[in-house]
């Protein structure tokens, strides 16, 4: 469960943080603060449904489902469990 | 009647959230042409206030010279007011042709197609030119018309981090098998005022077979040493596949837009893009004023240098005040303030000053970085920047935010 998490906190960061004085931790928020904007967030989804071999339907990939890493690991080991 | 007191209700709701988000826009009316000095009634039923604008997009002074009104005027009086048209129905006329022939010299380009506006040209644009077996790879600061024009093409998109070149070669390398690729940027950034590394991305382009758009809306006239955009001041005129521009700002200010480059893809916009095709050609009053500008515009550099210098003045000014800039080097110069309430407040205390200047904060800038973005103008005389600036000064004293780094005004005021 670690790795998920810090695998895809570690994607975030290196993806989405601009300036190194914001801290990124698992419950950042990050679509509602601006981090990340809903059009970047695309990426966010490309590489979790590549990462893990798992399809999200474009319903469910909400800016709140992907608003902290918490809540994306939430989502992913949704799908996980599916499989 | 079908409009409901459920549906009414569902606005003034979120009207009411509009409020109480503190983002809600209310217009400022003036009273006069576009300058240095305007005539303000804000709040709505107030008295005129005289104010110096420091928030105009007027970068030349050229919105109501004396020589683009008499042009405009002879434009009226020879080519009419409207069309009523479309431009390949019956909306195209020679002084059409004979400003997309003047962009195209001005620019350094292969050709050139009008637009009603540059936002109309960028949501165009793409969807002409890119289908599902293409990518877009846009930086994360572009402007709203161009995310905009980007959803409604069917190519994929992806973002790279602001002016990040080598997260933008990553994106580069992860599309490779994509038939085309196209690189998306603002010549200069409109909320920060940097300037895009187009010597870079060009490179990066050549590299990678790549497409190069640059959106120059808050260049073209003034950056580079004969005013011609960001591809002048980079080195790289002629190596921009698609420029779209504006003349809604330092050209005279009006309206109108363009796509400008490589002769082919200007001819698939004349044949496919929808605002070209089914919103009404420029009227020939803006065209006749567009057409000055840029004859003004290749006579002399005066206009450009004196915004230069204001800029230099300006940007050193607030500098050797204490305040926190951005980096740049274009006349939007950001005063970083950090905390929303403070811009706002910040803004308000300036426009009793006789400043106009507006406070920006989320979702218009990122989360954390309100500002109040500064605009210089070449129609801005000495006095209306020591005046500005003193005003600055005494606000930022009142704060007591003069000396203080970002860091420090984030601890005072909270983000």
């Amino acid at each position: 469960m670690e790795d998920i998490k810090d695998l895809v906190l570690n994607y975030v960061i290196n993806e989405y943080q601009e300036d190194e004085d914001d801290e990124i931790t698992y419950d950042t928020p990050l679509i509602s603060s601006g981090f990340v904007d809903s059009f970047s967030m695309v990426s966010l989804k490309v590489f979790l449904e590549k990462k893990f071999n798992i399809s999200i339907p474009d319903e469910e990939a909400t800016p709140e489902a992907f608003d902290s890493v918490n809540k994306i690991v939430d989502l992913v080991n949704g799908y996980l469990e599916k499989k | 009647m079908s409009y409901s007191n459920k549906v009414k209700d569902l606005y003034v709701n979120q009207l009411k959230d509009i409020k109480s988000a503190g983002i809600y826009k209310e217009e400022r009316f003036i009273h006069s042409s576009q300058a240095a000095d305007i005539e303000v009634e804000f709040p709505r039923g107030s008295d005129l206030k005289n104010v110096i604008n420091m928030c105009a997009n007027n970068y030349l002074g050229l919105s109501s010279h004396p020589e683009v009104l008499k042009a405009a005027h002879e434009g009226l009086d020879t080519r009419g007011y409207g069309m009523s048209s479309v431009r390949f129905i019956c909306g195209t006329q020679d002084i059409h042709r004979e400003l997309e022939n003047k962009v195209t010299e001005f620019l350094g380009t292969e050709d050139t197609i009008l637009f009603p506006s540059c936002m109309d040209a960028n949501a165009g644009v793409f969807e002409a030119l890119l289908t599902s077996e293409d990518i877009m790879i846009s930086d994360r600061l572009v402007h709203a018309s161009i995310i905009d024009g980007m959803r409604l093409c069917s190519a994929e998109h992806d973002t790279f981090k602001h002016s990040n070149m080598e997260h933008l070669e990553q994106k580069l390398q992860l599309h490779a098998d994509k038939r085309i690729k196209m690189v998306i940027t603002d010549g200069v950034f409109s909320m920060d005022g940097d300037l895009a590394k187009l010597d870079e991305m060009v490179k990066l382009c050549q590299k990678y077979d790549a497409l190069l758009f640059v959106d120059d809306s808050h260049s073209s006239g003034f950056i580079g040493k004969t005013g011609r955009g960001t591809h002048e001041h980079c080195g790289v005129m002629g190596k921009i596949d698609i420029i779209t521009t504006t003349f809604g700002k330092a050209l005279g200010g009006a309206s109108g837009g363009c796509v400008s480059g490589r002769k082919e893809i200007v001819e698939m916009c004349r044949q496919k893009a929808r605002p070209y095709l089914f919103s009404n050609t420029i009227s020939p009053v803006v065209v006749a004023g567009v057409l000055k500008v840029f004859e003004i515009l290749s006579q002399s550099t005066e206009r450009r240098d004196k915004l230069e210098n204001n800029t230099n003045f300006w940007r050193k000014g607030l500098s050797d005040a204490g305040f926190v800039l951005k980096e740049g080097n274009s006349p939007i110069v950001p005063v970083m303030l950090f905390n929303a309430k403070l811009s706002q407040d910040f803004s308000k205390d300036l426009f009793n000053l006789g400043i106009y200047a507006i406070g920006f904060f989320f979702p218009v800038v990122p989360n954390g970085q309100a500002r109040i973005r500064t605009q210089i103008s070449a129609g801005h005389e000495m006095h209306h920047l020591e005046k500005a600036l003193d005003a600055f000064i005494k606000v930022g004293k009142k704060y007591g935010i003069l000396g203080l780094t970002k860091q420090e005004i984030i601890d005072k005021y909270g983000l």
